[in-house]
């Protein structure tokens, strides 16, 4: 039996076989140990054809609920917003998709060109001096952030809120104990960070501040204050941002980051179960030797026409290796294209208006469920477009019935705080531009209705 | 338009208040931003992003493709990169909403079909690897091998044995290996190879000791040669107490011929953009996923997919059916290493691709990448240096040595192979190969595109013979000429800054 | 191949200037042509101490990156600023404009330990 993705003939391997001088194709894996050589075949599914694919895996997918078909007020992270079908139809041109690194740069200018051009834009959103090419995702592009803080500044320490999404700063956590650095996690009772929580961890020591701006509670941090204490130490300040949010929310450059992660996902790529999606790393010109993965730089041919290159990259583990400012190699440049594409059909009034009105719509939406009797707020405070509500009754009925209706609700607290009982009975709702107004009015009907 | 000199950057098109994309008018009440949200959270001016027509986009990007290669464009035979073809219908699945519009915090109830493929790939990829359980987790190989490290110094530790602290690597490792020992917090110890291309086993046991946390190992190793002392290797090893890691870059040589696992490793990082042809994407996204012998299962990080028998009460009968879920109560888990659960949709197109080829496919895979490297191999070595002429697995690595002596580098053939449509090979590594040229043509070309790329090499090594200068100022069929990396690295401009960054170099020249 | 015979070399190719305020060090001609174009060098501060043999500095090509040692042990008292911008004088004047550092020697004693111009001769034709 033939395979669809394996040319070769019979006869063409025989063929190929006498011109290298083998008598079997056996003959080339002869360097194989024979007591290591396995005897029987895999124990794997016996094939299928394209049609019989395409009907087992659908199968499976089916066996899921889709936010195609159900209405989601699930964030904490992963968010639904509208894509432009431009952006799937773009960056799924094979040219992009079949493409390894652009390491031959005269035939790799398109990715390397879109790179540049992602990496403009994620200084025109945050305000900082450069960017990296991408990394694998926000949890550990915030990582990443901190291993960099750690080598720039030689402490060993770093800071996190406990309002950091629990599972970035879990990551960061492994990522940190691998090399001996400590992780202290400041709590935040209210909500949000005490800036004054700071001040016996300034120094030497702290490498860096981690801040997660809007926070993982949809709340909005003293940034300004936060900054203001780390201007004049050594210690540095890292952001994590939702990019979509700086459409409305000043940029991290503005409060003094150092260093800007975050997650890409929002701009024009699917929620995909959580990933693929991208991280983002921009940082203080200064710190460009620094900083982890790949850059694209400007540059030109002999004829004086301009070109693009991978550039810096004596920091990178292929030249440095064990001194390498990180590992990463394979990152995540498709999702960043996707990244890019968004933000070129957004534009600039159009990614304002995204942002607005997941502020609009959320704002509305705690409006009217804090309007029923026994739910209220969590926190106090300016929020973006997430906010957690108190439950009058179990979050699991209340979620159970949610469901019942078609429609997946928040996330709740619970599950990410088990050590916080206070906020045990807490959710954590999330609106986008996505939703419809009769999408939340129903929401809202259905909570009214739990008991 | 594609192909152009100083194709315009997107900055560089639209026009004030030119609109690609418009949202449903707000069908709430529209209160201001003001009243929502304090002043001092928010910027005073839009952030400054271009303002083109949707058709502008769709040219800008759509050129901006043609002036790119891909495997659907023509051969690629970049060594240690596998750039087999990404199967079209593996794309579609991956965009099923079934999969694509899942949010990773839907009740389990809701996304028991995504599990269920996780927990088979998991499977899968455990029978490959001949190994006991895996984890998904991992975006990268890169990210695998730091997960594996973690993993191997949570067993140490666990063991006691936490002053072990060394990794030993081979000389012709990728250098993600020592990049990641080094992230895990290890020193790393280099061991030489052989005249044969293979790790010397006489220097591998002067190096072993009670420091020993592991030894990272590519098999076929990145001379494309398999390791044939790997008993000895590993019996050396463990027997110093360290474990065993293997960088599967390379494991398209060897599915279904021999597993990791019985070659005595514990702890082996597959590449899914790599061997189970999930698309490149331009560096990425990939998914490196690790499997692991027994013992390290409690460290694998979390969470785990998990299955259990459910008593579903279906008409009386009492039936029992598989549910999936998320084990995170793993209290020796080296804890989670990324968000989520890993890159699932391309976990999404691995699995699909396993399973159109089952197991007699990936052993032809195999066979066929190999037969097709050392074909390439038998017919080029006349032209080239072949600095290790033996049964090569993959891929074959060349030294343009003969040709550096008429003035012609390794550089100067790859850039050359541009102006025929294809891709050149990876130059420069392994290190241990002067002007080294690393060729994996892969199990999915015909033999005429390998018959073409023979015709090529050969003429390009005419070339080099007898007019090297034109070899040295090549591309000319491209896009732009040859670019200046140096110019690049001595004065980075990593963002368009309204032109004025190319005034600075013209300042700078 | 320039090897000047007023300077003391090293085995690992830096060069060193006796001058009556300190130690002048670059790096020799051979140097600089192994590396290929030079497009940054990463310096240390003024009043850093480095014991003999410690890596003092670092200069990278477009795709290699190179330790330069301490000849001997001594206290940074200058390094050439000019290399911030324009790291290529290190490829155009190695033995001149294209200094790395001036260091205060903790000793003479270490001085005697490094090669002349013949001895580094004799090295680089071994090197070949």
């Amino acid at each position: 039996m033939g395979y669809p993705y394996l040319p070769l003939t019979p006869g063409e391997r025989q063929e190929m076989l006498s011109a290298i001088g083998a008598e079997s194709v056996e003959e080339l894996f002869s360097d194989i140990p024979r007591e290591i050589k396995l005897q029987k075949n895999l124990d794997l599914p016996q094939p299928l054809t394209e049609s019989e694919l395409i009907r087992h895996v659908q199968e499976l997918g089916d066996r899921n609920i889709s936010l195609d078909t159900h209405t989601s007020f699930l964030g904490a992270g992963v968010y639904q917003h509208l894509v432009p079908r431009a952006v799937y139809h773009l960056a799924n041109r094979a040219e992009f998709l079949t493409a390894y690194t652009p390491y031959q740069a005269e035939i790799s200018q398109g990715v390397l060109q879109a790179t540049f051009e992602y990496q403009t834009l994620i200084c025109s959103l945050t305000g900082m001096d450069v960017a990296n090419a991408s990394m694998y995702d926000g949890a550990t592009a915030l990582a990443e952030a901190a291993l960099m803080a750690i080598n720039i500044t030689n402490g060993s320490r770093v800071i996190a809120f406990e309002s950091i999404h629990p599972d970035y700063r879990a990551v960061v956590e492994t990522y940190l104990r691998a090399v001996g650095a400590e992780l202290v996690v400041l709590p935040t009772d209210r909500g949000t960070a005490d800036p004054e929580a700071l001040r016996p961890y300034l120094g030497k020591d702290t490498a860096a501040v981690l801040v997660q701006q809007p926070n993982f509670f949809g709340l909005l941090e003293p940034v300004d204050e936060i900054g203001a204490l780390l201007e004049d130490v050594p210690t540095m300040f890292a952001a994590c941002v939702n990019p979509i949010s700086l459409g409305i929310l000043k940029a991290p450059a503005a409060y003094g980051a150092d260093i800007v992660v975050g997650d890409g996902q929002p701009l024009g790529n699917p929620p995909a179960f959580g990933g693929p999606s991208f991280g983002f790393m921009a940082a203080k010109e200064k710190y460009i030797r620094r900083m982890p993965g790949r850059i694209v730089g400007e540059t030109r041919d002999e004829a004086g026409n301009r070109g693009f290159v991978l550039t810096l990259q004596t920091r990178e583990q292929h030249i440095r290796r064990h001194r390498a400012t990180s590992n990463i190699c394979t990152n995540a440049a498709h999702s960043s294209l996707m990244g890019t594409i968004y933000l070129a059909m957004l534009g600039k009034e159009g990614l304002r208006e995204v942002a607005l009105q997941c502020a609009q719509k959320a704002h509305y939406t705690a409006e009217q469920i804090t309007a029923l009797p026994g739910w209220e707020m969590l926190f106090e405070g300016p929020y973006y477009h997430e906010f957690a509500v108190k439950a009058p009754v179990p979050w699991t009925k209340v979620n159970a019935a949610l469901l019942d209706k078609g429609i997946i609700g928040g996330l709740p607290l619970a599950k990410m705080y088990p050590d916080r009982p206070e906020w045990e009975n807490a959710i954590l709702f999330c609106v986008t531009e996505a939703r419809t107004a009769s999408e939340i009015q129903h929401l809202v009907q259905v909570l009214k209705g739990v008991r | 338009m594609a192909g152009q000199k100083n194709f315009p950057l997107l900055m560089e098109l639209g026009a004030p208040g030119r609109r690609a994309y418009l949202l449903p008018e707000l069908d709430v009440p529209n209160r201001s931003l003001e009243e929502l949200i304090p002043d001092q959270y928010l910027r005073s001016e839009p952030a400054p992003l271009p303002e083109l027509s949707e058709l502008e986009v769709v040219r800008h990007f759509t050129n901006l493709s043609r002036r790119n290669h891909g495997i659907d464009v023509g051969f690629y035979p970049l060594g240690s990169c596998t750039m087999k073809y990404n199967p079209k219908v593996n794309e579609d699945l991956a965009s099923y909403p079934g999969f694509a519009s899942l949010h990773p915090y839907q009740p389990e109830a809701t996304v028991q079909g995504a599990l269920q493929l996780m927990y088979e790939l998991e499977e899968y990829l455990c029978e490959i690897a001949g190994l006991e359980r895996a984890t998904l987790a991992p975006a990268a190989g890169a990210h695998g091998e730091l997960t594996g490290l973690m993993l191997i110094k949570a067993y140490h530790e666990s063991r006691g044995e936490g002053h072990r602290d060394e990794i030993i690597i081979p000389d012709s490792a990728h250098g993600t290996n020592p990049a990641s020992a080094a992230m895990c917090g290890y020193k790393v110890v280099e061991v030489a190879s052989s005249e044969r291309g293979s790790v010397c086993v006489d220097a591998l046991r002067k190096v072993v000791g009670p420091k020993t946390a592991g030894l990272m190992l590519t098999n076929p190793n990145t001379l494309g040669l398999f390791e044939e002392d790997i008993l000895t290797i590993s019996e050396i090893v463990h027997g110093a107490g360290g474990l065993l890691y293997f960088d599967g870059a390379n494991a398209n040589a060897i599915l279904g011929k021999c597993r990791p696992g019985d070659m005595g490793f514990d702890v082996v990082h597959f590449n899914l953009h790599k061997t189970f042809s999930t698309p490149h994407g331009g560096g990425g996204p990939g998914s490196g996923p690790i499997a692991v012998r027994e013992d390290l299962v409690p460290f694998l990080p979390v969470p785990v997919v998990e299955k259990r028998q459910k008593s579903v009460d279906l008409a009386g009968t009492g039936q029992n059916i598989d549910e999936f879920y998320l084990d995170y109560d793993r209290p020796l888990s080296i804890g989670k290493i990324k968000g989520f659960y890993g890159n699932f949709l391309v976990m999404v197109r691995a699995y699909a691709y396993i399973l159109s080829m089952g197991p007699e496919g990936l052993k032809q895979v195999s066979e066929d990448a190999v037969l097709a490297a050392n074909y390439l191999m038998a017919k080029l070595k006349s032209a080239y240096e072949l600095p290790y002429d033996r049964i090569c697995k993959h891929e074959f690595v060349l030294s343009a040595k003969r040709q550096k002596a008429n003035g012609v580098t390794a550089r100067d053939i790859a850039k050359r192979l541009l102006d025929y449509d294809m891709h050149a090979p990876t130059v420069y590594f392994p290190l241990i190969v002067e002007e080294a040229l690393m060729i994996e043509p892969t199990e999915t070309e015909t033999k005429a595109a390998l018959d073409e790329f023979i015709d090529v090499m050969l003429a390009i090594a005419r070339e080099a013979e007898e007019s090297p200068e034109k070899l040295q100022k090549a591309p000319y069929h491209t896009v732009v000429g040859r670019l200046d990396e140096t110019l690049a690295a001595r004065h980075p401009v990593v963002r368009w800054q309204g032109g004025k960054d190319m005034e600075a170099k013209a300042r700078d020249e | 191949m320039k090897v000047p015979v007023d300077l003391k070399y090293t085995e690992s190719h830096e060069w060193v200037k006796v001058t009556d305020d300190g130690l002048i060090v670059g790096i020799t001609e051979y140097a600089q042509g192994e590396m290929g174009d030079i497009v940054f060098a990463d310096l240390p501060q003024v009043g850093a101490e480095y014991k003999k043999g410690e890596s003092l500095a670092v200069i990278e090509s477009v795709k290699a990156v190179s330790d330069i040692y301490a000849p001997v042990g001594g206290t940074i008292i200058e390094v050439n600023e000019a290399l911030v911008d324009s790291p290529e004088l290190i490829n155009d004047d190695c033995y001149g404009e294209g200094w790395l550092v001036k260091l205060s020697p903790e000793t003479d004693a270490e001085l005697d330990g490094l090669l002349s111009a013949e001895e580094y001769e004799k090295l680089l034709e071994k090197e070949a």
